[in-house]
């Protein structure tokens, strides 16, 4: 897998690539995911099929504080990616990868009732673990641990 | 004539929900126009509290994230532990917990065999895999002293070695257990009824799964052969000779026989583990993140103190993160974990396969018949522990 091409097709978007213990992270700016996914996804030199996890990270009290962090797989070339993005403090939105794996669905709705993470376009932005009225975020830094009440 | 339908509440109490499923299923007569998975009944903050954990503290939350197969998850989570510390266990080690996990996945299929079987209105197979069950379970209990949580596996190796007895019990299993499964295959696979039931129902391409991130047992009976002890082997499983049944259609029927080969496979993986196990030590020598032996605590001030500081304080692992997953008997069971360098992970992420696989489900059922539903629920082989965490 060759970093490079990514960069040469992306490279206004990419903050930074990192590689720690053969793992490959590459940072991109928010507004560039869904692009960038569907890039890696469609073309033969990538072909991420496979889309093995999307999940939040909370970093406060850093500041942007949210990560959203996608593990990508490809079935065809058995090799791993992870694209990275950071966003906002107090409106984290991002645009929905359903359309490119509908497996994104249920993973970025968790990502929504943990962080409070939104998704545009996501076809169906409700929580999913916790109970509908449930006030609050539960996996944020700031939310204790013995819960609110 | 006006088509009406009706919604129906199936669980969160229902025996054929495996454990606290709830589905809102939208029926026209005794069809299924809609189904609305309803989850999070069992959700315990497994995540959360790990982060105000130690990293040692955390192998036994990872027990009760799938207690069905809770030696993988151990072995998924000190894993990707071990890749963000750059240690390697001994070989001794890897073959351990290769052996235990094989039997561990034996154990869960025998229990979704059992249920899967129960739920489809054939009840003998039930006592029959329970029996074959209990006896890994005993094995399970001499060699951990816990038939369900474990906690067996630990940063750098495993809690203990395995002693001629527990190899001699595994033995005595592994040779019986090939005829049992004819046993049960004789109950099933030939079986008109089985057959009428499973056959067609709940067909998913393989396509489709890998789009829907399924994994596991689910995406190989759709005939796509990814399996991580080949695509990444971990833990030694390139050592060993094994095959990855596939099957064609992706429908219940194709995911019984993928299963029953699995159990065959997985036998003989412990087989070839228990034979070729290697001597010499079961724990990486000690060093700051691996627990000192503990005959060596009570006559060594240096092991005592070391014990006493991964105890009380924990290790302190370098800054970064890292994702590792393991073949579970459900599929990809990964670990993602965001160290600042401080003794607790800033986030641990479970990538749970029931989960995912979970998803499936409205795709299965919809313009199927109802009792189709209660056959495409128990085919995912979901736990509702590691659904909800």
């Amino acid at each position: 897998m060759n970093v490079k091409i990514l960069d040469e097709a992306f490279g206004y978007c990419i903050t930074r690539v990192e590689s720690f213990n053969n793992e490959i992270t590459v940072v991109v700016d928010q507004w560039s995911i869904l692009a960038v996914c569907d890039f890696l996804k469609n073309d033969s030199r990538f072909s991420f099929d496979f889309l093995s996890d999307c999940c939040g990270v909370d970093r406060f009290p850093e500041s942007p504080r949210f990560w959203l962090v996608y593990h990508l797989y490809s079935i065809t070339h058995n090799h791993r990616m992870r694209i990275k993005t950071t966003l906002d403090d107090a409106e984290p939105v991002a645009d929905s990868v359903v359309s490119i794996w509908s497996s994104a669905d249920w993973m970025e709705r968790e990502c929504y009732d943990m962080f409070g993470i939104k998704f545009r376009n996501h076809p169906d932005m409700r929580r999913i673990l916790m109970p509908d009225d449930f006030q609050g975020f539960p996996l944020r830094k700031d939310f204790p641990l013995e819960g609110l009440e | 004539m006006t088509s009406q339908t009706m919604a129906l509440n199936l669980g969160p109490q229902h025996p054929s929900t495996h454990g606290v499923l709830r589905v809102v299923l939208v029926l026209d007569g005794e069809i299924v126009v809609d189904a609305k998975p309803d989850i999070g009944f069992l959700h315990r903050g497994i995540e959360k509290l790990a982060e105000y954990r130690t990293y040692h503290q955390i192998i036994v939350l990872t027990d009760r994230v799938d207690y069905l197969a809770a030696l993988s998850n151990n072995l998924a989570y000190v894993l990707a532990v071990e890749k963000l510390l750059q240690i390697e266990s001994p070989k001794r080690a890897h073959y351990i917990r290769v052996a235990l996990t094989e039997l561990q996945r034996i154990a869960s299929h025998l229990f979704w065999l059992g249920t899967h079987a129960h739920d489809l209105g054939a009840m003998t197979p039930l006592f029959y895999t329970l029996r074959e069950r209990e006896a890994i379970m005993d094995i399970f209990e001499t060699i951990t002293g816990s038939r369900l949580t474990p906690s067996f596996m630990r940063i750098g190796g495993v809690a203990a070695d395995i002693d001629s007895k527990s190899v001699r019990d595994i033995r005595t299993f592994i040779k019986t257990f090939s005829e049992r499964v004819d046993d049960y295959e004789g109950l099933l696979t030939k079986n008109p009824i089985w057959e009428s039931r499973t056959r067609g129902v709940g067909i998913i391409s393989s396509d489709e799964c890998i789009n829907l991130g399924i994994s596991g047992p689910l995406l190989r009976a759709s005939g796509c052969a990814w399996d991580i002890r080949k695509s990444t082997p971990y833990s030694s499983y390139n050592d060993f000779d094994f095959e990855i049944p596939v099957g064609s259609v992706g429908d219940v029927y194709d995911r019984y026989l993928v299963r029953i080969k699995e159990m065959r496979q997985s036998a003989w993986i412990v087989n070839q583990a228990i034979e070729g196990l290697p001597e010499g030590r079961w724990i990486a020598r000690e060093q700051a993140a691996v627990l000192p032996d503990k005959h060596n605590v009570a006559s060594d001030i240096y092991a005592m103190i070391h014990h006493f500081k991964l105890v009380l304080e924990g290790m302190k692992p370098p800054s970064g993160e890292v994702y590792h997953s393991v073949e579970s008997p459900r599929g990809e069971l990964g670990f993602y974990i965001v160290s600042d360098g401080g003794t607790k992970p800033i986030r641990l992420r479970i990538r749970p396969p029931s989960f995912v696989n979970l998803q499936s489900l409205v795709k299965m059922v919809r313009g199927k018949l109802l009792s189709d539903a209660i056959a495409s629920i128990s085919t995912i082989d979901i736990v509702l522990a590691e659904v909800d965490r």
